[in-house]
């Protein structure tokens, strides 16, 4: 597999690995059926991501896509993390095997429903939050 | 390098590639040229033939060279088919854990109107033979069930569906690409009409294979034009690859038994470790009647390609029956075969070993595999320790 550099670096020391005990928000996507689940748990404080953590069964993009991605949300507003998008996260690993741009796809979603889940988990309405004014 | 991957591809042997060289420089010959220099050439690939026949026990003029064995493969499959709709048998019974090679073939004939019955395999990685003998019908015209499967080392009972095949008159191809290399084949006795080598699978170089055609099967050609291969297979011969096949098959035949008990060896020290050592595994596919140098284990929790990058890390190279290292989306067909889950498929590891390993490679894996699958399932949402 034509893995960058980038990628074999958070594959092989992911960044934020792990759990978080009371998470403000906890998003899990994806399925065995395909061969990939990301598990994505947040702490939020003030509208911050202040800790973020994750877990992921999969290949070594579906690993780096969720390490580069728990990095990239880390200390951002509710808002900015919402708007990451799956382009985003393949960037910033300098570029995935086309066969493998899925993987970042995920990850994107995983962010979302982490997010989403502490809106509903606090009574907030997710869309007025995450919107742009 | 630790390779771990004989499975996909074997390392070509020094004296396999000595016996090649002089056809890749001064004795360029074409074998159907008249002079010295081509006929010198013809010498050598009748040697190789000779070689080739000795390891299944075939006659040598029963040996046909292909580019490998996906060719050897689609020659028989459409070959017997076309024989068979030329007397209105159109009914081809196959399994569901062939090589592509055949499984493609078979879906080509589909759309061109035959009728595939590809047989169930038991959760143990076998065709049943009575389920074979419920799927036979007046109009079958081929049965071709592979010898040992590439990706879980199973040994199908060949001489049984021969026998069975013989007596209703039905041709019978097997895809013997992973066997050849470890079982005692004769082709008389197991009784198979076609069976298909590949020169890549046992040391000798790629783009080379041969194809058995028992004497009085009437095959078409899969490929027209000169008079090569007794005019069966055209094309100017690869004079070097299927030397260096010939020979291959010649320490192949001087030495089988031997590496057969030193790799199995090698085999069974690893699946003992890994079984003892690491918790929540599985082998898949029967242990015994198994491919002396197969090992096909699935770890609960965990997705195949992480493996390999992990044991890519220490230099060790395998496969494994995920999605993810094929470009598909659904993992090895082989494995679901099997009746195992997505997820367990997704989690399998293949090593496949040769004579060329050592106990030391091997030790190797020992002392780092159960650290990858320790460090994988902590990073596993679905691993609850």
């Amino acid at each position: 597999m034509d893995y960058s550099d980038k990628v074999m670096d958070h594959f092989y020391n992911p960044r934020n690995i792990g759990e978080i005990e009371n998470p403000d928000g906890v998003g899990e996507v994806g399925n065995a059926k395909c061969g990939d689940i990301m598990k994505m748990m947040i702490k939020v404080e003030n509208g911050v991501i202040s800790d973020v953590k994750f877990k992921t069964f999969g290949c070594g993009a579906a690993i780096a896509t969720s390490s580069m991605g728990t990095e990239l949300i880390k200390g951002k507003t509710l808002k900015e993390a919402w708007k990451l998008s799956n382009q985003a996260v393949v960037e910033a690993l300098g570029g995935l095997p086309s066969v493998k741009v899925h993987c970042s796809v995920l990850a994107e979603q995983a962010i979302k429903a982490a997010i989403t889940d502490y809106c509903q988990k606090n009574g907030l309405d997710c869309q007025a939050l995450t919107a742009d004014i | 390098m630790i390779y771990l991957d004989n499975a996909a591809t074997t390392r070509i042997l020094p004296q396999v590639l000595e016996a090649m060289m002089p056809y890749l420089n001064e004795e360029y010959g074409n074998p159907s040229s008249f002079y010295g220099l081509g006929q010198r050439s013809k010498k050598a690939i009748e040697l190789a033939r000779e070689s080739v026949a000795d390891v299944i026990c075939a006659k040598k003029n029963e040996i046909y060279f292909t580019s490998g064995g996906s060719e050897a493969d689609n020659w028989a499959i459409r070959g017997a088919a076309y024989l068979g709709g030329q007397s209105g048998k159109k009914h081809i019974i196959s399994s569901q854990f062939e090589h592509h090679a055949v499984l493609h073939a078979l879906d080509f004939l589909e759309k061109e109107g035959y009728e595939i019955t590809l047989l169930p395999i038991t959760s143990d990685g076998f065709v049943d033979l009575d389920q074979l003998k419920d799927a036979i019908r007046e109009d079958t015209c081929l049965v071709t069930i592979m010898y040992a499967n590439n990706e879980i080392g199973t040994i199908q009972p060949i001489s049984e569906i021969g026998r069975i095949c013989r007596e209703k008159n039905i041709l019978f191809h097997t895809d013997a690409v992973q066997a050849v290399g470890s079982e005692h084949i004769d082709v008389n006795d197991l009784k198979v009409d076609m069976l298909s080598i590949s020169g890549h699978k046992v040391h000798a170089p790629k783009g080379v294979g041969a194809l058995y055609i028992r004497s009085g099967v009437a095959l078409p050609n899969l490929i027209f034009g000169g008079a090569q291969e007794s005019k069966r297979r055209a094309g100017t011969e690869n004079v070097a690859s299927i030397v260096g096949f010939g020979k291959a098959m010649e320490i192949l035949k001087q030495n089988m038994d031997k590496n057969n008990e030193y790799v199995l060896g090698l085999r069974e020290n690893l699946i003992d470790h890994i079984l003892k050592e690491i918790p929540r595994t599985r082998l898949n596919g029967d242990r015994k009647k198994r491919l002396p140098g197969n090992i096909n284990i699935s770890f609960e929790g965990i997705e195949g390609e992480s493996i390999l990058l992990m044991l890519g890390q220490h230099d060790i190279s395998a496969s494994t029956g995920s999605a993810c290292t094929s470009g598909s989306l659904d993992p090895s067909h082989v494995l679901l075969a099997l009746g195992l889950s997505h997820e367990t498929s997704h989690g399998s590891l293949r090593i496949s070993i040769s004579e060329l390993n050592t106990l030391e490679e091997i030790d190797k894996v020992k002392e780092v595999l159960p650290g990858i699958i320790k460090k994988l399932r902590d990073m596993s949402p679905i691993w609850k320790g």
